[in-house]
């Protein structure tokens, strides 16, 4: 090759190509698809705890996709009832589909486990709840303070002792992981009607 | 609407391949392609001929004959409307890339060692989740994305732009011009990795994989490309030599590829599934289309240059380039495998991920055959050892990445612990490795200072080495054991969290050996870069080479 012009040319149409046919392409085809049903928009609150879920990156141990049934064992785990749709994604800006299962897929996570006890436990520390997990404890999603001084409008987490604070003290849950719960409480996937 | 809007859009890809098609036949009837053989002998001339192994940076023996080594004459490509380089060119041209280089390479070492950091925190975290968990800012999900990003846009990316200025001036025989801009571009790069990786610890994080900093960072760092690209497009403007080079093809596209990728990708027009789709049509091309090329560009350079003898087949090397030019661009969607984009996507990944076996083994068959019978070579010279372990895990990983888009492996891989093995073999093993083996090389001929110790260059190869071979191995293991378990629906998912234990240990321990290697890496620039240790004048090759007469001349 000795002309630079049509080298870079066409290495530009390649790359145009693909952008076309991996980018734009399957916007275009999903361009006018329906939220499949029981799938909603965030709530103020609930977007609010996506954007800690995006902050805090969850999506790098947690996946947000349920594969079929004949390929892996998604739902043989009950993980959700049916394997996940693009119609349930609509409202995702940005998509959380995730890479890595270093700790259970989420996208139904509010039928499997919704108890807000458990979650503010498993996120004070996951080893209060899940002994061996691997999760990270995020003390900073809460404050532990007097019992005297818990307010009519927070709730203490429940702790087993050898995780509770020293001295007696509790822990409340601070607006974040509040939020989050919401947004955790909003991940789920309704079973469809078998004509679908 | 839609289906309208379709139509169109196959009917522009269908063009598109026409007019591929078209340029081809004609770059075939004009001669673009003749005395293709020939072009493997451009980096080779009187000063250093072929037959003469290039390690030496300061033994300027003239070769005996002075012919050249049997160099094709120019006129081999048809009438040149181009100058001669004068005598001498290879030193002026070092002059005019000293400080860009240098600013480059040395950005790039400082985000070596801060991803490292990143990596060995986010790292000991698996083995340790109580550990260093107050504070937000050093929580798992974001140290880990910190670790790629600063490994991505600040190691490779400005090492690769380092050595790649250095590649294209020599290549194209000519000084750089505007070199002041890539300066700027430097100090704006690493202006936009500060405010990125800041910005992501502090909580501006956007989860999209591989695009995790605030925006603002990315638009700063695509500025200072632009800024850059207009130094490297200038200089090619004033080229002294008449064929461009293969490493020159590689260059010059994945310069034009990652702004566009960056641009496209950074739109703000996605959103559910499609957003998935473009997001790993990004993140596969970011390795594809910039990291891949540059560093294919330098082993295709270094290789031969340090054995002394012309690429084996440079028919080869243009079927190797153009294949990589239009399937890898296409196989990112094989990581939504099995999720819920639509399924003629993933099997569009598929098939193209498939079809990158072609320039695999193209490239590979064409680097051993150089390369072959001359392992003594490999052995002494720390830049072909480091190059040739690049060029052989480049082999590895991209077979085993063609075979892994396949169904039927990714049922049991996606979503473990391989994977992050899979992508250090690629970005560390392959791409990391050449990028030091290219160091080697470059460093001293800008400093004009040799390197202090061969010893350390030894600890440094070997600390590396090994440790990404006990990681890739420990995490290759580790996630084929946590995909098998998760298949499983009777083992509970914290016994799959269990079966992982043990090789996040020891994927701790290896990091810690590179990173090692990396302080040791970072020391060696430095003293070189300050001219530190004992003047040579030879240069710093491993001791076997120095026992023995290297090669006969």
């Amino acid at each position: 090759m000795t002309r630079s012009v049509i080298l870079f040319v066409g290495v530009i149409a390649a790359v145009l190509m693909s952008y076309t046919g991996l980018s734009l392409l399957p916007g275009l085809q999903l361009f006018d698809i329906e939220a499949t049903p029981g799938t909603t928009d965030y709530t103020f609150e609930e977007a609010r705890g996506r954007e800690v879920y995006i902050r805090d990156g969850c999506i790098y141990c947690h996946t947000q996709q349920i594969r079929p049934e004949n390929f892996g064992a998604d739902i043989a785990r009950g993980w959700a009832p049916r394997p996940t749709k693009a119609g349930d994604y609509i409202h995702d800006d940005p998509h959380l589909l995730g890479t890595s299962r270093t700790g259970p897929d989420l996208s139904d996570i509010a039928s499997r486990q919704p108890s807000w006890d458990w979650h503010m436990a498993h996120f004070y520390n996951p080893r209060a709840v899940s002994p061996g997990s691997v999760m990270p404890a995020y003390p900073f999603y809460f404050d532990v303070i007097e019992p005297g001084a818990v307010l009519a409008s927070q709730r203490t987490v429940p702790l087993p002792a050898e995780f509770a604070p020293p001295d007696g003290k509790v822990v409340v849950a601070k607006e974040d992981v509040e939020n989050l719960y919401a947004y955790l409480m909003a991940l789920r996937v309704e079973p469809l009607d078998a004509a679908e | 609407m839609v289906y309208s809007s379709l139509i169109i859009i196959v009917m522009v890809l269908l063009a598109g391949m026409a007019i591929s098609v078209f340029i081809l036949m004609w770059s075939d009837k004009r001669g673009q392609y003749r005395n293709v053989k020939a072009g493997a002998y451009v980096i080779f001339d009187e000063d250093e001929p072929v037959g003469e192994p290039q390690d030496q940076t300061f033994a300027k023996v003239p070769p005996p004959g002075g012919d050249g080594g049997g160099v094709p004459r120019r006129s081999a490509f048809g009438p040149s409307s181009y100058p001669e380089p004068p005598p001498g060119w290879r030193a002026d041209v070092d002059r005019s890339v000293k400080w860009p280089v240098l600013a480059y390479v040395g950005s790039a070492v400082f985000w070596l060692l801060v991803g490292s950091i990143f990596a060995l925190l986010a790292s000991f975290k698996f083995n340790y989740p109580d550990w260093l968990v107050e504070d937000a800012w050093l929580t798992f999900g974001r140290l880990r994305p910190a670790h790629l990003q600063t490994v991505i846009f600040g190691w490779l990316s400005m090492v690769g732009i380092g050595v790649g200025t250095w590649l294209w001036c020599r290549l194209l025989k000519t000084p750089l011009r505007n070199g002041g801009l890539m300066l700027v571009g430097c100090v704006l790069w690493n202006v936009g990795m500060v405010i990125g990786t800041i910005g992501l610890l502090a909580g501006f994080a956007r989860s999209i994989e591989w695009v995790e900093f605030p925006v603002v960072a990315y638009l700063i760092i695509i500025a200072a490309f632009l800024l850059n690209n207009v130094a490297f497009f200038r200089t090619l403007a004033h080229r002294r030599v008449q064929h461009l080079y293969v490493s020159i093809w590689y260059i010059g596209a994945s310069l034009l590829w990652t702004p566009i990728l960056l641009v496209t990708f950074l739109l703000p027009v996605y959103s559910g599934v499609p957003h998935a789709t473009a997001n790993w049509w990004f993140a596969h091309n970011i390795l594809g289309l910039w990291l891949t090329p540059a560093a294919l560009a330098a082993a295709y350079y270094f290789i031969p240059k340090v054995t002394g003898r012309p690429v084996y087949s440079y028919h080869l090397s243009i079927i190797g380039f153009w294949t990589l030019a239009l399937f890898y661009n296409w196989a990112g969607a094989h990581h939504l495998v099995g999720g819920p984009p639509p399924q003629w996507v993933v099997t569009t990944g598929i098939v193209f991920s498939v079809m990158m076996i072609i320039p695999v083994v193209v490239v590979a068959l064409n680097h051993h055959m150089t390369i072959v019978g001359r392992f003594r070579r490999v052995i002494a010279s720390p830049t072909l050892r480091f190059v040739v372990f690049g060029a052989m895990s480049y082999t590895s990983v991209s077979i085993q990445g063609s075979l892994q888009s396949l169904r039927g492996w990714q049922e049991v891989t996606h979503f473990t612990h391989y994977t992050i093995a899979h992508s250090h073999l690629g970005v560390y093993a392959f791409a990391t490795m050449i990028m030091f083996g290219a160091l080697y090389y470059i460093l001293p001929r800008l400093t004009g200072w040799e390197w202090r110790s061969s010893k350390l260059i030894a600890a440094h190869f070997w600390l590396v080495g090994m440790g990404i071979g006990a990681y890739v191995v420990a995490l290759t293991a580790g996630g084929i054991i946590q995909g098998f378990a998760m298949l499983n629906p009777n083992v509970p998912f914290l016994n799959v969290v269990e079966s992982t234990k043990l090789w996040l240990y020891i994927r701790s321990v290896s990091g810690t050996l590179m990173t090692l290697g990396h302080f040791i890496f970072a020391y060696l620039v430095f003293e070189n870069i300050r001219k530190g240790g004992p003047q040579r004048d030879a240069p710093t090759l491993f001791p076997l080479a120095r026992k023995r007469p290297a090669v006969s001349p």
